[in-house]
């Protein structure tokens, strides 16, 4: 099976079409397709999954191998191979074009990962979306954009990897513009779409100038070239600051992130898919998968500021923050998941490679479930609307299901033991202090307590107080809330598979596996590091707590805003999203649209043309000239002249004909005479 | 100083005025005298030569017949009779010629045949007699013979043709 | 006797008809002085028939006397149309080929 993982993005990609074809005639539309495709790739990538396990267990002897420092080799140097199956697409000299899969655990990880949280959203969509006006072209995209993540994941060379990378923002445009009747909702779309497509600028110059560094478009051969110093440390900073530019694109870092919030506009399980789970992740599945280009590149094992750790510690920080003041429940999941984002290339940046893949991994889990959850809620609660504040409020009464769910979720994202979110955000911070990164660590520690603090605040307008909403809330029927379930079980369970303090370490053997890697640190467990991290959560959710679940909500801090004025600047600051929205639509873009266009047409019409008329005048001026004086004086003159040359001529040698017969006897023997004459002396 | 040699000079003397004065002569019957003279000189010089044959057609043709035509033509077209100016405006440049011409070849015959001489030997008259010329002219120069005397024909007839006033 | 006293003498008369043929306004003169012309070179043939023992100069200078007469019929008989046509013998009149 493991040679044969092309079929995982395949069968999705059949039931696009067939969705696309057949899906209307269907009795339950198409989904019934959409549905065993994906539950067939799930299957699949379960055994795939195994097997690589076995596969592990059997290159170790059974043992898993422990040891710090542990640098995985090279395939082909007694380590752990990659499954490697691809064909030659088209060869041209020296450059291969293939196409093919590359498994390693990294990539049977995303496997299982994505089909899972696929599979479940798409039973959950069947409800979610019933009576819906394009419900077959909502499967098929789905479908199609699993395909497209799956290929994305086995991908063996940096092309084909730009194809899926390219077909999973195709996806998403058309889902988030799913009710594109709306007009935010395309707006939304295009936006979301152009935004990922500058950072996908940096990512085709990273790839390109990667396959002349390399000389191969082929992942392992880049990543073997870069870890054996073959590339020149210049050229590899160049590409993985490229590559870092695709990633802050595509995965909503700081400053390309303003696309995330607004992408909410689409269906909550097309954001509880791919702005949630994959997608997003995409970058940092990117970052992984080239990681000796950016460890190289930016020299990741030397310590020190990197601008990937840089990056994303920002994105932590600002994502957090504006998850405060958001009225939208969905909102505050998307700035969440900027903030995690923001986790997971901070790991890369410090040299976290598990670490990150590790909260990838739990992250998909928690985050699904949270917005899945609040699907739930507005399908069953609000009554289709997604505002807290408004429409939400007690609602734990009425959806004890979707509540506790809901609340795991939340305390596995905010970071408490034992649930996953502790144990992966927690190999973070300490790989971060490990390797010497203390400003990192501290960010990593403030953004735990503010995501723990928002998302108590979260909690506590949906599900406390009063029912604000009107209608009759109610549970959401087992095919929304059993995805939940198992989520939220995925939530408590997943992170044990990484405990360390329980001395449990198969994430790391089953998925650093045969990931060709520089040597890496892998700290171990600290217990101070631990308790440290839960108290910042379990203080960040004492503090709304206390904020927000008074009787009086916000205590003292109530209607700051209405009586402070630095509070209510503050306030308009984070509510208008730091202003990035406006610099970059009437800054940029409207700068260019107003006086730089209207500049370049200036130059066009009179720089440029009149260079272009100009030559034209001069041309037809040169023309006259040379008509004038070249042909009329000079060429017919020369003609002209020659004739009356040779008529004149003619005038004169006529004299020599006089006719009369004894000049010209005269001239014949005054010839012989000098022709004898030189002829004798010659000889 | 032979009196082949003796005879030669005095012969060759006479010639030479005689040519002069066919060529400077300012009456037209005197010219026609003075190459009645080159014409019998050289008559003498082919019968000095042992070439009887030719001394004696020389002798018949050229001075019974042509010169006698030339005095008939000086006749006919009322030439004057009387000194003239014969001479047209190229004197000087034909004088040059002339003599440039002379000078040439008598540095080329010089030069050529300085030191040749003809022995007048008993084979030699042998050989010059008219028998073994006119031998060579029926057998070994008939063809050119007869040749002349077609053009013969065809001068007389184009003579008269020209010549002829209608 | 030197071959060359022979070839010199027919030398000079020779030059003396060129000069003749090229300096003299008459026709009859300028015939005369071709026939002077004439006469050097059988003085040529026959001097060069006596010098090599053969008589093949011989034989050819009497075809040249006899071509001679025939030229000279001819000639005269042109002078006399020219005559007729002219008014005069002068030759410099004859220049009706003047280009």
């Amino acid at each position: 099976m493991l040679s044969n993982a092309w079929l995982i993005p395949l069968i999705p990609a059949v039931g696009f079409v067939l969705i696309l074809f057949f899906g209307k005639h269907l009795p339950r539309k198409g989904s019934e397709i959409a549905i065993t495709t994906v539950g067939a790739s799930f299957v699949l990538a379960c055994i795939v999954l195994i097997q690589w396990i076995q596969r592990v267990n059997d290159h170790d002897g059974g043992g898993a191998l422990r040891g710090f420092g542990r640098a995985v080799l090279p395939a082909g140097e007694g380590g752990l191979t990659a499954v490697d199956h691809s064909f030659t697409w088209w060869q041209n000299g020296a450059v291969r074009f293939g196409v093919g899969t590359h498994l390693d655990g990294l990539a049977v990880m995303m496997l299982f990962m994505v089909t899972f949280v696929s599979l479940l959203v798409h039973v959950y969509s069947t409800t979610y979306m019933e009576g819906d006006r394009r419900y077959t072209h909502y499967f098929a995209l789905l479908n199609l954009f699993t395909a497209s993540m799956l290929l994305l994941v086995v991908a063996d060379n940096t092309l084909e990897l730009l194809i899926g990378w390219e077909l999973v923002g195709f996806c998403s445009f058309a889902l988030i513009g799913h009710w594109w009747e709306e007009k935010p909702n395309s707006d939304a779309a295009v936006k979301a779409f152009l935004t990922t497509r500058v950072g996908d600028v940096g990512l085709m110059i990273g790839i390109i100038v990667l396959f002349f560094a390399a000389g191969s478009f082929d992942i392992a051969t880049i990543n073997a070239k870069a870890l054996g110093g073959d590339i020149s440390h210049t050229l590899l900073l160049v590409s993985a600051s490229c590559l870092l530019i695709g990633i802050i694109g595509k995965s909503g870092q700081f400053p390309l992130h303003t696309w995330l919030p607004d992408a909410m506009a689409g269906p909550t399980p097309v954001s509880a898919l791919i702005h949630a789970a994959t997608m997003v992740v995409a970058g940092v599945y990117l970052g992984a998968r080239l990681y000796p280009v950016f460890f190289r590149g930016f020299s990741i094992g030397d310590g020190g500021l990197n601008a990937m750790a840089l990056i994303g510690g920002v994105t932590i920080i600002i994502g957090a923050v504006l998850a405060f003041v958001q009225r939208d429940i969905k909102k505050v999941l998307a700035y969440s998941t900027i903030s995690q984002l923001g986790y997971m290339v901070m790991a890369l940046g410090v040299g976290a490679w598990v670490a990150a893949i590790f909260h990838l991994f739990t992250h998909a889990f928690f985050k699904a479930l949270l917005f899945l959850g609040a699907g739930s809620v507005s399908h069953s609660g609000s009554h289709h609307s997604f505002d807290m504040k408004s429409d939400m409020g007690g609602l734990r009464k009425y959806m004890p299901v979707t509540f506790v769910t809901f609340v795991i979720g939340s305390l596995a994202l905010a970071g408490i033991f034992p649930l996953a979110g502790f144990w992966s955000k927690d190999e973070i911070l300490v790989t971060a202090g490990d390797a010497g990164f203390t400003a990192f660590l501290v960010v990593g520690l403030f953004g735990a307590f503010l995501t723990a603090a928002y998302m108590t605040r979260c909690v506590y307008l949906t599900f406390f107080g009063e029912f604000r909403g009107h209608g009759e809330p109610h549970e959401s029927p087992p095919t929304l809330t059993v995805p939940l379930v198992l989520l939220s079980v995925m939530s408590i369970a997943a992170g044990f598979l990484n405990a360390e303090a329980f001395g449990i370490e198969n994430f790391r053997e089953w998925f650093e596996g045969a990931v060709a890697l520089p040597p890496l640190r892998h700290p171990s467990f600290n217990s101070l590091m631990a308790v440290v991290s839960v108290t910042v959560a379990v203080i960040g959710i004492g503090i709304a707590a206390y904020l927000w679940f008074q009787r009086e909500e916000l205590g003292p801090f109530r209607n700051l805003t209405q009586r402070n004025a630095a509070a209510r600047a503050g306030y308009r600051f984070l509510e208008n999203k730091y202003y990035l929205d406006d610099l970059y639509d009437n800054v940029i873009v409207g700068g260019i649209k107003g006086p730089i266009a209207r500049a370049s047409y200036w130059v066009n019409q009179h720089v440029i043309d009149g260079v272009v008329n100009a030559i034209g005048r001069g041309t037809a001026a040169a023309a006259r000239e040379t008509y004038d004086v070249i042909d009329q004086k000079v060429v017919d003159g020369a003609v002209n002249g020659l004739a009356e040359t040779t008529g004149e001529t003619g005038g004169l040698l006529r004299y020599i004909q006089s006719g009369r017969v004894q000049r010209y006897a005269l001239t014949l023997f005054a010839a012989v005479g000098a022709l004898s004459l030189a002829l004798w002396l010659v000889y | 100083m032979t009196a082949q040699n003796v005879a030669f000079w005095g012969l060759a003397i006479a010639m030479g005025a005689g040519a002069i004065g066919v060529v400077r002569s300012r009456n037209i019957v005197h010219a026609a005298l003075f190459l009645i003279v080159v014409l019998v000189g050289a008559a003498a010089q082919y019968i000095v030569l042992l070439a009887e044959f030719v001394g004696i057609t020389q002798f018949f043709i050229y001075i019974g017949a042509i010169a006698v035509l030339f005095l008939f033509g000086i006749m006919l077209t009322r030439a004057p009779m009387r000194a003239g100016n014969f001479d047209n405006d190229q004197r000087w440049p034909a004088a040059v010629v002339a003599v440039f011409l002379f000078g040439v070849l008598i540095a080329l015959l010089v030069n050529a045949f300085g030191h040749d001489e003809i022995k007048l030997s008993d084979e030699l008259l042998r050989v010059s007699r008219t028998g073994p010329v006119a031998d060579s002219i029926f057998r070994n120069f008939v063809v050119p013979f007869e040749v002349v005397s077609m053009l013969l024909l065809a001068a007389l007839v184009g003579a008269v043709v020209i010549a002829r006033r209608d | 006797m030197a071959l060359n006293q022979y070839l010199i003498l027919s030398a000079f008369l020779f030059c003396t008809g060129v000069y003749g043929v090229l300096a003299r306004r008459n026709g009859v003169l300028v015939l005369l002085s071709v026939e002077l012309m004439l006469n050097a070179v059988n003085i040529n043939l026959v001097a060069f028939a006596a010098f090599t023992k053969q008589i093949s100069g011989q034989v050819f200078a009497l075809f040249v006397i006899t071509i001679a007469a025939a030229e000279v019929g001819v000639g005269l008989a042109i002078v006399l149309l020219i005559y007729r046509n002219m008014h005069s013998p002068d030759l410099d009149r004859v220049d009706q080929l003047k280009g």
